[in-house]
């Protein structure tokens, strides 16, 4: 059984819970107070991660630091349709590598705008929002060129992959942090398109899709299809 | 900042921290008010609060830190559950919010929500109404009392084992203060107690801080603080979309139904009170 340490307001913790949920793999949840506990600096969480940082995994002898990381290993140890971390495809291999650092760039601008409003850190949250914008204008025109060519999601092709989870958890949350999405058309409807996905489930601060179809990937045979009468 | 000129609010008790938040050694800053305050935990029963060089009035209560920036009128209310040998006190979270502390206390009355943003745990389709219930001013004690609230609740609290009928009563005793009464799901004859008690740090911005208040020798605190972190930050997307932010105290300037009773009351007693700060005041 894995175990997952987290924190459920955490976006980092939210994005390997995406997974864990769309790949339909079962786990059990330790609670992690970051806030305002900061359960996770204590010498206890530390010699689980050294870095004092959330999320963790734990399956047998095998831990695993950071969200990203992470990812790669549920996608690469749970994923049969081998699409949410393409490796046998060089070029959507290294997009979706570049994606996650964008990712990270996220957490470093839109997360800490959030963790300044709600949690009470003392950055420089109007940097944080500027760059924040920055990085949407980036992302919103280039989910916009992808859609006129067909593509749905954040690396171009069929399917979705990890780096949309990874991108997905601190723009969906971005509002908290006082970053609007109101000039940034083609992320709300990417957005929307990734809380249709099979599997998708939310967080306080996220809210579901509104009605229509729930996106079902053909090629995932773990997937529970919304309309089999077998099931 | 604009500073704060209404006398109401200057008067009033204001909860600045948790008690058991601040650190042992260092002084530690917040805002309220539109002011920077500094506070330090001298021991475990002495906090000082400083604004400037002004030394405040402290109030340490239901696990808070109160104070207050002018000259406050009345003792702080009364919760006298707090004091109850078999309870367990628990400091359960401190959230900010883009907000008013006014619109806070309303979605903190309203159960009509409950369904719709606390889905599968305050709440669930297709038991979405909202029974007649009574409300009243207590003059002599100056609060409002809302009660024989009835909801249905799929887990109506961080100890409950399946979805119950829940009696509330809520009890508004301070402009930015709210205390919920709800049944206890682990002895039928006692109720837990959630109070609300909003930090204004400016007009539109609040530190929600909560304390839980409950017979439950199951639950661990961790469980307790998760679930209502849990529940506040569900709460926090929906009151940072409310339109204007202040609370407009003009019966006119948003339309109530029967369900509001609560909020109608609230608004009133504000009104009354001659409340300026964290409202939009009624047309003369």
């Amino acid at each position: 059984m894995i175990i997952l340490y987290d924190y459920e307001l955490s976006g980092n913790c939210y994005k390997v819970r995406l997974l864990l949920s769309m790949l339909n793999v079962s786990y059990e949840k330790k609670a992690i107070e970051f806030y305002p506990a900061a359960e996770h600096k204590t010498d206890a969480f530390l010699s689980i991660n050294a870095l004092g940082q959330l999320p963790v995994i734990q399956t047998g002898d095998l831990t695993i630091n950071d969200s990203h990381a992470i990812l790669v290993y549920l996608a690469r140890q749970y994923d049969k349709s081998d699409t949410w971390f393409p490796i046998s495809d060089p070029v959507r291999l290294a997009q979706v590598t570049q994606w996650m650092c964008f990712a990270d760039s996220l957490t470093s601008s839109a997360s800490s705008a959030r963790l300044v409003n709600g949690f009470f850190y003392d950055l420089d949250g109007e940097a944080c929002r500027q760059e924040a914008h920055r990085l949407f204008r980036i992302f919103d025109e280039h989910l916009w060129f992808n859609e006129r060519e067909d593509h749905l999601w954040v690396v171009p092709g069929k399917t979705p992959t990890i780096a949309d989870l990874a991108c997905f958890a601190y723009v969906v949350l971005s509002e908290e942090g006082g970053i609007s999405r109101m000039d940034y058309p083609a992320i709300r409807r990417w957005t929307d398109r990734v809380k249709r996905l099979a599997g998708f489930v939310v967080m306080p601060g996220v809210f579901p899709a509104g009605p229509g179809p729930v996106h079902v990937l053909p090629a995932n045979d773990t997937f529970p299809s919304a309309g089999t009468a077998e099931a | 900042m604009t500073q704060c000129s209404d006398p109401v609010a200057l008067a009033l008790w204001h909860p600045i921290a948790a008690i058991e938040d601040i650190p042992a050694d260092g002084k530690q800053k917040t805002q309220l008010l539109g002011e920077v305050l500094h506070y330090r935990k001298m021991d475990d029963t002495r906090v000082s609060v400083h604004h400037g060089d002004r030394k405040l009035p402290v109030t340490l209560a239901y696990g808070y830190v109160w104070t207050c920036l002018g000259t406050p009128e009345r003792d702080l209310f009364d919760l006298p559950e707090y004091a109850e040998s078999d309870r367990r006190n628990v400091c359960a979270a401190t959230v900010g919010v883009n907000v008013s502390a006014p619109r806070a206390v309303e979605n903190f009355l309203d159960m009509g929500h409950f369904p719709f943003v606390h889905t599968g745990i305050l709440g669930a389709e297709p038991h979405t109404e909202v029974r007649e219930y009574q409300v009243n001013v207590d003059t002599e004690r100056d609060e409002i009392l809302a009660t024989e609230c009835l909801f249905y609740q799929p887990q109506a609290a961080a100890g409950s084992s399946g979805g119950v009928m829940s009696d509330y009563i809520y009890r508004v005793p301070h402009p930015y203060c709210a205390v919920l009464y709800k049944s206890c799901p682990t002895d039928e004859s006692r109720l837990d107690v959630i109070a609300l008690f909003l930090q204004s740090v400016d007009e539109e911005n609040i530190r929600a801080h909560a304390l839980v208040s409950v017979i439950d020798t199951q639950s661990s605190d961790l469980d307790i603080r998760m679930f209502q972190q849990n529940i506040f930050s569900q709460d926090k997307p929906i009151l940072e979309n409310q339109l204007p932010k202040r609370l407009p105290l003009d019966p006119r300037a948003e339309t109530p139904i029967r369900a509001d009773k609560s909020a109608i009351a609230y608004r009133r007693w504000l009104r009354t009170k001659g409340l300026q700060y964290g409202v939009l005041a009624a047309a003369a």
